[in-house]
């Protein structure tokens, strides 16, 4: 048995499939880590509920785990909901390094006429920007511009 | 009827995935065909959540139900009459904006629905609400957005979206629709009190379509069926497609 700690720096080799800069833990998919009955048990949360990466992060982890010869169990929860507010704070820089806004502070989605958000773009720095489609290349991403380099880009949207 | 609470819940968590499942189906059919790149792109993003909303909600049922079938057996093995959705979500695509109706609809009920569901004393059932309820944001602001920029459009975009509007009208009654089913497990605080969200989605929806310059339909008849197994005739159709692949290779998987 090795600590809990060694097998989360394990976990940090996993990224997401459909976001490679990131890893499992930068996402805040893993929950939690712990030593039950003779193996541990890794709980994981999908970002969104048809998100198509979580079988490949769940295979990813048991791979890596695998290889080591742990005995291990990984099990879904669905409660609390993920959030981007989970992304950790290297997740956040990995991501705008990467060419992806990070998510900013939204209000509800649900109310129509709020304050409009600022973005800035990852590629200029330029707060100047648009948003082409809220809905963007996978679940979790919006589609926007910036007006002074012209440059499209994603925007890891706001979940909470 | 006397009904148990095992099958009453597996009765009404089979309403949320049916109508998690067909819309699904129906908004995915939109790939590769949207009105403009965005929005094809938005459509298949929609369908995916509620799919994967379905599969929760499946997994769940088959749990309940306690019989070895699979959120797929659920999904794809079962003849029309078994499916509960509302007919409402299965009502062919038309145009844009016949689409953009029938999720405004839908999406207002939903996340009223997810709001009450996410206070269940069934925590399995609260967590896929609570989770579900995040995306189903997302889906009414879209949805409500493009009520507003198709009513308070052209005058085409105008006549083509009140026309939608007066055709589905007649489906929305349904989404209230509650029977033994919902009163057993809204007394033991699992369900959800149906009928109490008719006059917040009425009024939500009277907002937006205010905003967009749509009338409200004076004509008052309303078709119900899906939730007792009565479906319109689309639904034969989609089935056939849906299931095409399991009922042609039994046990396929990707």
């Amino acid at each position: 048995m090795v600590s809990e700690k060694e097998i989360w720096q394990l976990l940090e080799q996993v990224s997401d499939p459909e976001i490679p800069v990131l890893t499992v833990v930068d996402l805040g998919v893993v929950r939690t880590v712990e030593w039950i009955d003779n193996e541990y048990v890794i709980t994981i949360t999908p970002t969104y509920s048809g998100c198509p990466a979580m079988q490949y992060i769940e295979k990813g982890i048991a791979e890596v785990l695998t290889d080591k010869g742990f005995d291990f169990k990984i099990v879904t929860t669905l409660s609390p909901a993920w959030t981007t507010d989970w992304l950790t704070k290297e997740g956040r820089e990995k991501l705008n390094k990467y060419g992806i806004a990070p998510p900013v502070d939204e209000g509800d989605k649900s109310v129509l006429f709020g304050p409009p958000i600022v973005v800035p773009c990852p590629l200029c720095g330029s707060e100047n920007t648009k948003m082409i489609s809220q809905f963007g290349s996978t679940a979790c991403k919006a589609h926007w511009q910036c007006k002074d380099c012209l440059e499209p880009f994603d925007y890891f949207k706001c979940l909470r | 009827m006397e009904i148990n609470k095992q099958d009453a819940l597996f009765e009404f968590v089979l309403r949320i995935a049916d109508d998690s499942l067909i819309l699904g189906h129906r908004i995915s059919e939109w790939c590769g065909h949207g009105p403009i790149l965005e929005e094809d792109i938005a459509l298949t993003n929609i369908a995916l959540d509620f799919v994967g909303q379905a599969t929760n909600f499946y997994d769940y049922a088959a749990k309940v139900e306690g019989k070895c079938r699979t959120a797929d057996d659920l999904a794809f093995l079962r003849f029309e009459r078994e499916y509960k959705n509302v007919l409402l979500v299965e009502q062919p695509n038309g145009h844009f904006g016949d689409t953009i109706a029938r999720q405004f609809f839908f999406d207002v009920f939903r996340k009223l629905f997810f709001e009450e569901l996410a206070k269940s004393t069934d925590e399995e059932l609260a967590g896929i609400a609570e989770k579900s309820l995040l995306e189903t944001k997302y889906h009414l602001r879209h949805s409500s957005e493009w009520m507003i920029r198709l009513g308070d459009g052209t005058e085409e975009s105008h006549a083509k979206i009140q026309e939608s509007v007066d055709t589905l009208w007649r489906y929305t009654g349904e989404l209230f629709f509650s029977n033994e089913v919902d009163a057993l497990l809204l007394n033991e605080k699992i369900g959800v009190d149906i009928a109490a969200l008719k006059r917040p989605w009425e009024k939500q929806v009277r907002e937006i379509l205010g905003e967009a310059t749509i009338e409200i339909p004076a004509h008052a008849w309303q078709q119900a069926g899906g939730r007792t197994g009565v479906h319109s005739e689309h639904l034969g159709y989609l089935l056939t497609e849906l299931q095409y692949m399991q009922r042609a290779y039994p046990g396929m998987e990707w």
